[in-house]
């Protein structure tokens, strides 16, 4: 450049001097172009959900009896669906656990050696988040599907024939003869999926059941889930001890239908457990959605002592997140409940029950308990002493004598509930 | 200086032209956006780049012919890249897990290979200031450099996926296949959502395409670009495998990039598909202006 400037005139000098700062100016505010783009990049990440959420729904008003009554008189027959379920119940791997564990836990059958058995399988909600798509059309037709990483689960029930499918591994379980089941879904009284664990619906009946006078109901406001109009029904427990804060389902203003499901702990937090309706569709679903024949090469398992596992409910005993938490584990076997409502605690001695590692009940092998002894608190009290095994939710307390206290409750709950029966 | 200059300059005073002349030079650009694409695929390192990606899928046909000729599956657990244990039942298979098994690596090195060599690469060989003689101006340069790069993630996803449809019929029986919700659905639809999922799969590399070309301005060094692309690509790789960062994942151009295995979902699940699709919207946008910044406001020194 200054070969140039040599021939100028001071003036001229100047001049293309502010020809440069101009030029570089200009250079320095292209910049601006990628930076502005990441800007309303970012703007409209942040504000869209925002907008969306903005702006409860007006409802005519309702009292909680009558809102209750409402999801009771629920008659969904037909709906498809996408649910978004989180759980975190403050185990780390859960999932590991308890699929290590699901061989021995379950009344598998000969069907434990199949990736596409339901129970190992569904397993696999019990922590962590997952998306599934729900399809029901009346009592006898649904198909639940987990949507994993390019592949996925599905159960699919088609009148007398349940079939699952997973195609990550290519393998099938099939059962035959679900009358009884079918009976069951009628008794059910509504056409959703009561074969499908860990809907918003089923969540909230088990909730419901545990509804009685140690339980405060409320309803509270309005809300928007998966575009539709919904009341908000709170139920809180009375008493203190248990460690669940509030459960809030979230109630399709128009049918009835729970379309959200979230259980906070009393510690406060994140919710324990998250169900909810992303979308939802009351149209009925095609008929080829509830069609399975398995591809050539599937390997299939057949469900052979079908009768006796489902009358023992066997998609039932799948681990419904829920279950077992709300209702202070009724479903174990030989155990005696202390304590009514939210605060009671299960009592029951090693080995025993059957069923429900995930709810952490301690129900495990004694090598596993043996590793699991590292992960506990040990306590002492008048009972002896023993380990906690502590969630977010579910505490256990497992004595050195065999026995466990188990429950949505505190530790010191549990300490006193083992003082006491000692 | 005097040089990014007076291009720039140029470029301003001829932009206002009468219609006449816009439709001549819309016609060079077609002509030059030729020339560029003739000059990207005649190269030797472009075919080589070609030819691995056609191989993977014949490496995984034949690695799943042999594994499965005893009659046994593929082995329980369902490990390996997505769809690996749907290929013995039916061929189409193949090319959705070829996609797979070439999406997170293979192809976007190959885009982060002609994307860093675009800019940086003509600097390099000290051909870029003989391109920018031309009237063309730099904005017109460096799109049709993107277009060719885009132009390439095509081909390149393309010639995965024909490779992985040749040996998976020469190999496997084709026919109605089943989705992976457990549907059925014909060959005819079946081979429009492979179509379907290649055309994801390509402009799932926008983003990287866009990336990749930002840096080549930067550079004059081919080499150094094409690296730092590259070592970018396994950067965010890694950090998308690291579960302690989960608040970042999402805005990690490749976070969705397996998402388009739910287009063999039935019905299609979209969320992850649109998210996707408007993450490379926006880094190909914050990106390509970037490029866009610095290559219009760049002294050409070579």
């Amino acid at each position: 450049m200054a070969p140039y400037e040599s021939g100028k005139t001071s003036a001229e000098g100047a001049a293309a001097e502010v020809e440069d700062l101009r030029a570089g100016r200009r250079r320095a505010a292209r910049y601006v172009v990628p930076v502005a783009v990441v800007g309303v990049a970012a703007a409209t990440i942040g504000l869209v959900p925002a907008l969306a959420d903005s702006g409860d729904p007006d409802l005519p008003k309702i009292s909680a009896q009558e809102l209750i009554e409402k999801i009771a008189a629920s008659d969904v027959q037909q709906l498809s669906g996408t649910v978004k379920i989180s759980t975190d119940l403050g185990l780390p791997a859960l999932g590991d656990i308890a699929g290590g564990f699901a061989p021995g836990a379950g009344p598998s059958g000969d069907g434990s050696g199949s990736s596409a058995d339901p129970q190992a399988k569904l397993m696999e909600l019990a922590s962590g988040t997952h998306t599934l798509r729900v399809a029901a059309d009346g009592p006898d037709k649904q198909k639940l599907s987990v949507l994993d990483d390019a592949s996925e689960y599905s159960v699919i029930r088609n009148g007398d024939e349940v079939w699952a499918y997973d195609s990550a591994s290519n393998e099938a379980f099939h059962a035959t003869g679900a009358a009884e089941h079918a009976e069951k879904g009628d008794k059910g009284g509504k056409g959703a999926p009561e074969d499908v664990p860990a809907t918003p619906k089923e969540l909230a009946d088990e909730a419901l059941k545990a509804v009685d006078d140690t339980t405060s109901v409320t309803v509270d406001g309005t809300a928007q889930v998966a575009g539709r109009d919904a009341y908000k029904l709170v139920i809180k427990p009375k008493q203190s001890g248990s460690t669940v804060g509030a459960i809030s389902v979230a109630v399709d203003a128009k049918t009835g239908m729970p379309l959200k499901f979230t259980l906070t702990p009393a510690s406060g937090g994140a919710a324990v457990v998250d169900a909810g309706f992303t979308k939802v569709d009351f149209g009925k679903p095609a008929a080829s959605t509830f069609d399975f024949s398995p591809p050539k090469g599937t390997k299939v398992t057949e469900g052979d002592e079908t009768k006796s596992q489902e009358s023992h409910g066997s998609h039932d005993k799948a681990p419904k997140p829920g279950e077992g938490l709300e209702d202070g584990m009724t479903g174990l076997s030989g155990m005696k409940v202390i304590g009514e409502g939210w605060s009671s605690i299960a009592e029951f001695e090693l080995p025993g029950g059957q069923g429900l590692p995930s709810a952490g009940s301690g129900d495990v092998a004694p090598e596993a308990q043996q590793l699991l002894g590292a992960l506990g608190d040990k306590v002492s009290g008048k009972f002896g002493s023993g380990t906690v095994f502590s969630t977010r939710l579910v505490n256990a307390l497992v004595t050195d004598d065999g026995k466990v206290y188990a429950g949505a409750v505190t530790k010191d709950a549990l300490v006193k509930a083992a003082d006491a029966a000692k | 200086m005097s040089q990014a200059e007076d291009t720039s300059v140029r470029v301003t005073e001829t932009r206002p032209t009468a219609p006449a002349a816009r439709s001549v030079r819309r016609l060079w650009t077609l002509g030059l956006f030729r020339s560029e694409l003739t000059t990207t695929f005649r190269r030797w390192r472009t075919l080589a780049l070609l030819g691995v990606l056609a191989a993977v899928p014949v490496l995984v046909g034949i690695a799943v012919k042999i594994e499965t000729s005893d009659g046994g599956g593929t082995g329980p657990g369902g490990g390996g890249p997505a769809f690996i244990a749907q290929i013995t039942n039916n061929g189409l298979f193949l090319v959705f897990t070829a996609l797979a098994a070439t999406l997170p690596f293979f192809l976007p090195m190959a885009i982060g290979v002609i994307a860093g060599d675009a800019i940086a690469g003509e600097a390099n060989a000290g051909t870029l200031r003989y391109l920018l003689v031309a009237p063309a101006g730099r904005t017109r340069l460096l799109l049709t450099k993107y277009a060719t790069t885009m132009a390439f993630c095509l081909v390149a996803t393309l010639v995965v996926a024909v490779s992985a449809l040749t040996v998976g019929a020469l190999l496997f029986p084709l026919g109605d296949l089943t989705t992976i919700s457990g549907t059925r659905i014909g060959m005819g639809e079946g081979l429009l959502r492979a179509l379907l999922i290649a055309l994801v799969v390509a402009a799932s590399l926008t983003g990287v395409a866009a990336l990749g070309l930002f840096v080549s301005t930067l550079t004059n060094s081919g080499i150094a670009a094409m690296a730092t692309t590259v070592g970018l690509l396994i950067t965010v790789q890694i950090l998308d495998q690291i579960p302690q960062l989960h608040a970042i994942q999402p805005y990690l151009f490749s976070h969705y990039w397996l998402s388009f295995a739910d287009l063999m979902r039935d019905p299609v699940y979209w969320d992850d598909l649109t998210r996707n699709l408007g993450l490379q919207a926006v880094y190909a946008a914050v990106f390509g202006s970037a490029a866009w910044a610095r290559f219009t406001a760049k002294d050409i020194t070579a």
